[in-house]
């Protein structure tokens, strides 16, 4: 039953979902209002005095913001998930002759499509301000393709949370930290500024590798090992937090 | 056995942690009968529903729905029922209808829309078809409720609590709803804590206490289990219900007396 009806499923409820998402609408701009004004804060107040070593600092933050656009987009998953466990409706789902990991599949590829379109409206404003890219087809869909997978990788994340939180503030609380960790990389400014520890710890974490990756590439720069860094972390946590939120949801419906 | 039964429950137990919520619970439910689970809070009566719908797995004992084993055939226990839970699944931010055509599109239905356009008339929702169900009240809610579990035609349908929390208008409109499922040759169970809702609907009660089923009979088997009734006169005053109803105007008719 379940192979047989797991596409259809899933469009039908991702059809669901993205009504939400669409009928919300200020959720995409709660999503992309934080970075923007992180973007203008950061470009028009405080950037004046940062020294990147390049002579536009949009685009030396762009790559940074999107990940932060990202972290705090994937809190409503856990939130809209959060809502159906309460609600009752995820219940009703699994007692339907339906494939039962449509369900979470369809909140994950909503949150595929609700970060994507965030993604596009801060890229928008960073236009606006000034950013330009000198890359070309295959540098931007390797960019959007590592935003895709980061996207997903914390989507997963997000799914832990949705199912096992306890209140409505727990199931997006994670998010925080995921926003905050960009601050201690190279999303803003040289790690090479830092003092010691947090400069060790700033070069090994996941988002410096793919801020850089993604400002090479939209630099139109060769990308370098740093590339396998990124995908390496994408993929781990990706795999990690999926397999982890399918032993949650397992234990959640047994 | 000549006649299968739609439900059949054989001494089931459930623990959570250290609490044992059923502690062998035993019934069966002829098909296209109303059945009423009695209860209070925590005597199991969720538990029940969950472990029939799939929701949940017993620790011991077997359940059956429309001849399927919930353990080993859950795939065609869940193509056989329709589950009402304790408080409204419906979605919220969709209509009515778009609810009702969801449920028909899970269910693999051809033509959605018609079925589900039958269905809000049936009800008596056409007007607040196309409203958000945010803006629903209570009863309107219980009603789609109802109706996107009949989408489907399943021989079972599980309604868990389903007045709690009900103005008495919302409560006479699911009550009529549910005689109507019977009436079309649906089983139904249902778990109350209102022992005039069993006394209306059902027509057999069990009452679960402490994890285990105390009794289960007509309600006039039940009756006999208590002492002869005293014949007293009292003057018949009007319950609230009565006046309430008289004065906000509720039409629905509650079915007392025949």
């Amino acid at each position: 039953m379940s192979a047989t009806h797991f596409f259809g499923d899933t469009a039908v409820l991702t059809g669901r979902s993205l009504k939400h998402v669409s009928r919300s609408l200020d959720t995409i701009i709660t999503t992309a209002v934080t970075p923007i004004a992180m973007m203008l804060l950061f470009v028009y107040v405080l950037g004046g005095a940062i020294d990147t070593g390049t002579d536009s600092y949009i685009n030396y933050l762009l790559p940074g913001i999107l990940l932060i656009t990202i972290a705090s987009g994937i809190a409503y998953t856990a939130y809209r998930l959060f809502l159906d466990l309460q609600g009752g409706i995820f219940d009703r789902f699994h007692s339907m002759p339906i494939a039962r990991s449509s369900v979470l599949w369809a909140h994950v590829l909503t949150s595929l499509v609700a970060n994507l379109i965030s993604l596009v409206v801060v890229v928008m404003v960073a236009l606006l301000m000034g950013f330009r890219s000198g890359a070309g087809v295959p540098a931007w869909l390797a960019a959007a393709g590592i935003l895709v997978l980061f996207t997903l990788a914390l989507t997963w994340l997000a799914v832990i949370p949705g199912l096992t939180a306890k209140t409505i503030d727990g199931a997006s609380a994670f998010s925080y930290p995921l926003i905050f960790l960009p601050f201690i990389s190279s999303a803003f400014v040289p790690t090479a500024t830092m003092p010691g520890p947090v400069r060790w710890f700033a070069e090994n974490q996941p988002v410096t590798s793919i801020v850089n990756t993604l400002r090479a590439l939209f630099a139109g720069q060769p990308v370098g090992s740093e590339i396998w860094i990124a995908l390496a972390w994408c993929l781990g946590i990706l795999v990690v937090a999926a397999v982890a939120a399918r032993a949650v949801y397992r234990r959640r419906i047994s | 056995m000549t006649t299968q039964a739609a439900i059949s429950v054989q001494s089931l137990h459930k623990s959570f942690g250290d609490l044992a919520v059923l502690r062998g619970v035993d019934f069966e439910v002829a098909p296209g009968s109303i059945f009423a689970l009695l209860g209070s809070n925590g005597a199991g009566k969720t538990t029940v529903i969950k472990i029939l719908c799939t929701l949940l797995k017993a620790d011991g004992g077997s359940a059956e729905v429309n001849g399927f084993d919930v353990a080993t055939q859950p795939g065609d226990v869940r193509a056989s029922l329709s589950l009402t839970g304790q408080f409204a699944a419906v979605d919220e931010v969709l209509s009515g209808r778009e609810n009702l055509v969801l449920v028909a599109r899970l269910r693999h239905l051809p033509d959605a829309a018609r079925l589900a356009e039958r269905l809000l008339q049936r009800f008596a929702l056409t007007d607040a078809a196309d409203r958000r169900v945010a803006t629903y009240s209570g009863g309107m809610r219980r009603r789609l409720d109802i109706a996107m579990s009949l989408i489907g035609d399943p021989p079972v349908i599980f309604l868990d609590e389903p007045t709690t929390g009900l103005d008495p208008q919302g409560r006479l409109e699911v009550w009529q709803a549910v005689r109507e499922l019977a009436v079309g040759g649906t089983t139904v169970l249902l778990t109350t804590q209102y022992l005039d809702e069993a006394e209306q609907l059902a027509d057999r009660i069990a009452i679960l206490h402490d994890g285990r089923v105390l009794v289960n009979g007509t309600l006039a088997e039940l009756k006999q289990l208590l002492p002869p009734a005293q014949v007293e006169y009292v003057e018949k005053q009007p319950t609230l219900e009565d006046v309430f109803l008289a004065l906000v105007g509720g039409t629905v008719e509650t079915g007392e007396q025949p």
